[in-house]
Order: C-alpha cells, then structure tokens, then sequence
C-alpha cells in the first residue's frame, strides 16, 4: 500500500560475490601508460578527476609504457624481482611451518609482493614505514635479517621482541620499520605524527602509513588525512585494496565512491589509483608521492589495487565466502610473472636464470629457517625467560611489578 | 615565593619544560593561538612559536596518534584533552598504542608524551564536562597515572610527567584550578593565593611520580584520597573533630604503598575517598591494598566514600559529589565501627 507521506525507507546492503557466482570486475582498469603523469605541484582538483584511472606502466606484452615508467636500469629491476621471490619463498616456507605445527599463526602476502618491495627501493632506508601486517616486503627488500624475521616467527629464544607479539608483527627502528601494532589503523595516524615531527624538527626523512582497503573505514584513517591536510605532512598514504576484509569484499568499507582514491580529495590530498602488481608502476608512484613529501607538497594518498590470492590468514578460510577462480580472473595478474616477463622483453632474462635464481632464493630461504629452527619455537618451549614479560612494561620496573614477578617466579 | 593558581603553575611548568628540552611539543583543542579553554597554555605560542605550541583539529584519537608518532621519532608532546570526558576517542591509541608499544616492540620505539586533562565536576559541567576516568586508565599497563590537587604538586608533577620515558595521564581537576575547593559550593571561593600550597617556588623542581604526600597528619583514621577530594577531607576532619591522617597519593600508578600502609598500620582504620564513581573505582585497589597489606592492624572495614554509580547530573551535582557532609559520616562510623 502506498504510504501518503512518501516510500518507506530502505537500506542497500551491498550483496557481494560469494563463492556461488564469479567476482564482480574490477573497475577503472586503464592501459598501461594511458594515464599521463602530473607535475608535483599539480593542482588537487586536477588529480581528482584520475580518481578513476589507474597507474599502469608494464603492458600485457611486459613493455614499460607512457610517462609513469621509472627508468629502472636492468640491474635495479632483477633485485626487484628477487626481492618477491624471496618474499613469496619466506611466505611459503613459514606457511608450511605452520602445518608443520612449528609456529601458531602466519599471515601471507601472496599476489601483494611488488607494493611493499617497490616502495621500499623508491624511499631512503631512513625513511620510517608504518606498516600493517601484510608489509614484510619491506623488511625482506630493505635488507633486514630474514633468521631475525624468523625468529619473530617462531616466539623462539632469538626472537628480538621476546615472545611478545604475534608472529609476524615485527619491529625495526634501524629498519624503518614501525612495530605493528596488530590493531587496525592506529598506525596511520601515528605515521602523520612522525611526519609531522621531522617536519617540525627541520628534518629531510619522511613516514609511509599503511593501511588496508577494509581499515580505511576505522576513524584513525580518517583523523589521519585530517592531521595531515591540515599541517600538510610530508608522508605517504597507502591503502592496499587487495579486496577483502577476511570475508568482506572491499565494497564494505568503500561504500559509495568509487574508488578508495575517491577519500583523497574531500580533504586536498592528491589521490592516485595506482597497480600494485606492477612493479614499475608501484615504484614511479611511490616515489612520486616521496618526492612531493620531500619538497614540502604535503601528503600523497596511493591506493594500491591488488589482491589478496591466499587467505587471510592461517585461522582462515576462504573458500567460504571467496570464488575459486578470482586469482585467475584477476585483471592485474601476478607481480612476479609481470615483472618477469618484462626483463625477458628487454633481453636482461631467461628461462635459465629464472630457474637459477628460484632455487639460489629457495635455497637461502630454507638456510634461514633451518638456523632459526635451531633456536626452537614457542612449539617446543624454547622461549625467552617468562620473567621477561615484566621487562619493557616500563623504563624502569616499578615496584608492584617487582612484586609480581617474585610472586610468578615463586 | 610567587602565590600561583593551578593554572599558572602548570602553565609555568609547561613554559619550564619547553625552555629547557627543545623536544617537548604542546598541542591540543584551542591550545596554541588561545592558550587553552582553562588558559593552562597561555603565552605559550607567543613565546616558542607555533612549531612547539599549536592548535589541533576536534580529533582527540588524531591527537594522541600524532602524538605517540612523534615519540616514536624522538619529541617529547606534552597534549591536552580539553575535558577528561572527551578523552575516550583516543582511548585505543592510549591503551593499544602509547601504554604498550615499549613492551610490544621489547624497547626498539617508545612514547613518552604526557596526555593533560581537566577532570572532575562541580563547575555545573553535567555529564559530559564532569567525569574522573582515572580507572580507565590505572587498570591499563604501561601506563602511569597522576591527578593534582594543588599548585605546588601540579608545577613539580608535570614537570616530572613530561621528563619522564613512560606515558603520563595528568588528571587535573578542574575545581581546584582556582582555588582549594573544600566542597561548600555555598561559600564564597577561597584562592590559591590564601592557602600554603598556592607558594610556587620559581624554576625546575620535580616531585617523583609514584610519592604520596600526607596532607594531613593525624592519629584517628587514614583517609586515603586525591585531587579535589584532598580538601574535602580536610573540611570533613576539622569539622567532624576527627583527627584524620590524609594522604594525597598524588599518583596512582605506581602506587606509593609505603606511605599507605604505614598510616593504616598507625591509624588502624582507613577510609577511601574519590570523586569518580564507585563500582571498579581506583578506590577498589586501593581497599585491597589496605586489607591485603595491614589486615591484621585494622580495627574496621575499610569504607569508600565515592560518586554514585550514575551519570554526573547537572542539576543534581551536589547530590552526586562527595561532599564534606558525607565524607565527615563516613569517617564517624569507621571510628564507630
């Protein structure tokens, strides 16, 4: 029955693919090097209207295309390459430690290699990352220790954080490496805070906030982007739109808008939709936002479009609610082939060295474990001293925690 | 020695700890340009530009998140929440974030900012100008907790809460900014500037975080208390004619048990007193500490005088705030007991 006053009022919940139909497309895919390249100044209102285009430089062909390309020489890009392998091996190994009952819990960045490796070779080492748990690219291409990762992994007695922390959730000041924090989004703000820091203090070094899609829509995202339009930060905004929240596809925390780019330009920061499985593309974009950082233009908001091929973490599973074939859909294919691909076009690879190169990462990444492995894992109690967990509560332990630990050590 | 307000000796101190440490940044709600909605930030930007002090968007989660990023890179912020009340969007980036991050990451980042509040009522605030939230944040690890009750102690507590490597809540409240509020709301407003502990020495000094300061002494029954509610129980004791031994415990966490469990042990007898609500209030602790530590030298239950356990009314603030009356019949029937 008609209601006099006017329709009754209706919600739109989004109703994803589930496992019973394919993946909705993902939209706004331009061809590579269509999307030209603003200046660093660029107005804001200009850069919105790419809101809707991505940054594409590696063509289906494994050409670098258009304005975006970074002119890597041919020695930068096989580290780049190597930087992903060896990720995607760590990954691997750690995922099979896992079933091997060695460690408690893992979280995988498969399919998501280039955005974490790419950024880091484009910033300073003395840049500080903020990231969020699926980031270990830039531990691994950055040069940290992969035993010490692995050590994390295990909880063993070698593991830097004392058993503390969940696998996976390291720290490296010396590494640029902000300790994840395992709650969603508080690091995105703080990340606008250490920029704003150096800023404050005349320095030349810049922070990198990292956040996924499905976070975006915590309140610290948007305090973030407030704070850093406001005092026009010198820090980069990624948000790695791989897809999904666990089980929630991104539309959840996107809403509306079209794209997460779209949240750039309600506060003055340029927003650029970029491929983060294009390591060329995610390489130019990364250093285009340090750039304008460095020269004072305040925060570049980067969504990187990805996706999240393994499940969200080993507590999960995905064939639930994910469609078996949305890794073969996927319009942006594989970092690693891509990048592959593109050093055979231009004569720097081959098949053999390919192969030499898989089994030299296996290889150091199956050295690694076996060492940490040594140490024992949280699996078979070889763990830092319990009486440890009073330590760091504190500068200085305070005398109820004294208390508390003469109590526990009985 | 210069009679200062609360206010004065906390704008001092943050003046102090800004001259001497280049580090220490001050920031929050109306601080920079207006000098803070209690002037506690007065003269501040003038004085060190606005590269040390400065105004912040309404976003108390951005505040201590930008605050504890900037730890994290080597400054000292110094913040303020305009009201305690308004504190709990940043309660994640407090209690996730600043408490546990020298823990979680085994000493590689740490955040030493101190996070100022004005807390508790009987300005007329209603329920969201008037509520004492330390609770909140002594049941948190990693955290320490201040609340003052005088200029003296605020000048010499902030300065140590700023200096110090750990994160620091610093409960200020309110109704004594001005003068020592013994909880007559009917009488005419006794200043700083009468009473002993307005005398604020010029230049640094610090007062430990974690030391109690007995208020009063006394031989009848140890009142255990802070902030506002430190002159309440004086008015109480003089008015009752019950020599009480109050303490001031100026610090919650950590707790100065020493000095708590010497009085009760002399006194035999111990009464808590605080504005914040009654349920899982720090009066809790301090009731088991008590029990747990002198059970033997006491001669009656440990009794709590606290709010009720209802939102701060607006129209019925006196009602709800633990006034002399009611803290004089508490401490008649521990001594009846």
């Amino acid at each position: 029955m008609d209601n006099p006053i006017g329709p009754a009022l209706q919600l739109r919940i989004p109703e994803p693919a589930r496992g019973h139909r394919p993946a909705d497309p993902v939209p706004y895919i331009s061809a590579a090097g269509e999307m030209r390249k603003p200046d660093l100044d660029e107005k804001v209102e200009r850069i919105a209207l790419m809101r809707k285009q991505l940054v594409r430089v590696l063509d289906d062909d494994g050409r670098a295309v258009g304005p975006w390309s970074p002119e890597l020489d041919a020695d930068h890009l096989r580290q780049g390459l190597r930087d992903m392998m060896t990720v995607r091996s760590f990954d691997a190994r750690l995922l099979r430690a896992h079933r091997q009952g060695k460690i408690s819990f893992y979280m995988q960045c498969l399919g998501e290699e280039a955005i974490a490796c790419a950024q880091r070779r484009a910033l300073r080492s003395d840049d500080m990352h903020f990231p969020t748990y699926r980031q270990q690219g830039l531990l691994i291409a950055g040069g940290y220790p992969i035993v010490t990762m692995m050590n994390q992994v295990l909880s063993n007695e070698h593991d830097p954080l004392k058993g503390r922390q969940l696998p996976v959730m390291y720290s490296s000041k010396e590494h640029g490496f902000f300790s994840i924090s395992g709650n969603l989004a508080t690091q995105y703000v703080q990340a606008v805070g250490w920029a704003m820091a150096s800023a404050l203090r005349g320095d030349t070094k810049i922070a990198s906030a990292w956040i996924g899609e499905g976070a975006s829509a915590e309140s610290d995202f948007h305090a973030a982007l407030v704070f850093a339009s406001t005092y026009q930060a010198p820090v980069i905004l990624n948000i790695v739109n791989n897809q999904w929240a666990i089980s929630t596809p991104e539309d959840f925390a996107r809403g509306a808008s079209a794209t997460f780019a779209d949240r750039g330009y309600g506060f003055s920061i340029p927003a650029l939709r970029v491929d983060g499985n294009d390591y060329l593309a995610v390489y130019a974009a990364s250093q285009w936002a340090a750039e304008r950082a460095r020269a004072n233009l305040g925060p570049t908001l980067l969504e990187w479009v990805t996706l999240r091929v393994g499940a969200h973490s080993t507590s999960d599973d995905p064939s639930v609610y994910r469609p078996d074939d949305e890794a073969d859909r996927f319009p942006l294919g594989d970092p690693i082939d891509r990048l592959r691909r593109h050093l055979t076009v231009i004569g720097a690879w081959d098949d053999e060295r390919q192969a030499a190169l898989q089994t030299e990462v296996d290889a150091l990444i199956a050295d690694a474990f076996a060492e940490a492995d040594s140490h024992g894992s949280v699996k078979s109690g070889h763990t830092s001293s319990p009486s440890t967990m009073f330590d760091d509560v504190y500068a200085t332990l305070p005398r109820h925690l004294v208390e508390q630990r003469e109590r526990m050590e009985g | 020695m210069p009679a200062m307000t609360m206010i004065e000796a906390i704008r001092d101190a943050h003046a102090i700890a800004m001259e001497r440490d280049d580090t220490v940044v001050v920031f929050g709600e109306d601080v920079g340009y207006f000098g803070g909605v209690f002037r506690c930030t007065h003269g501040l930007q003038e004085r060190f530009g606005s590269h040390r002090c400065f105004d912040t968007p309404i976003s108390e989660a951005g505040i201590v998140g930008v605050a504890v990023g900037m730890a994290a890179y080597g400054l000292r912020p110094c913040v303020e929440i305009q009201f305690a009340d308004y504190v709990y969007p940043a309660y994640d980036q407090i209690v996730s974030e600043a408490a546990r991050l020298r823990h979680r990451s085994a000493g590689d980042f740490t955040a030493p900012l101190t996070i100022r509040m004005p807390t508790g009522g009987g300005i007329f605030g209603g329920q969201t100008h008037s509520q004492s939230p330390e609770a909140l944040f002594t049941h948190v690890a990693g955290l320490k907790t201040v609340v003052v009750s005088n200029p003296y102690d605020a000048k010499g507590l902030l300065l140590a809460a700023i200096e110090d490597d750990d994160p620091v809540i610093f409960l200020e409240p309110k109704r004594v900014y001005n003068g020592p509020f013994d909880g007559h709301h009917d009488r005419p407003i006794v200043p700083w500037s009468q009473h002993p502990l307005g005398e604020v020495p010029e230049g640094h000094y610090t007062i430990p975080l974690g030391q109690a300061r007995v208020h009063r002494g006394g031989d009848d029954v140890t009142v255990l208390t802070y902030g506002t509610l430190v002159h309440v129980a004086q008015a109480a004791a003089e008015e009752s004619g019950i020599d009480a031994e109050i303490i001031d415990l100026r610090t919650l966490v950590p707790l100065d048990v020493d000095t708590i469990v010497a009085s009760v042990r002399r006194t035999g007898r111990c009464l808590v007193v605080h504005e914040a609500t009654l349920t899982s209030g720090f009066g809790a602790e301090l009731s088991a500490t008590v029990q747990e530590r002198a059970f033997h030298h006491l001669e009656a239950p440990v009794t709590r005088v606290c709010g009720w356990d209802t939102p701060y009314p607006h129209a019925h603030e006196w009602s709800y705030f633990p006034g002399p009356d009611r803290v004089a019949r508490a401490m008649r029937e521990v001594m009846s007991a």
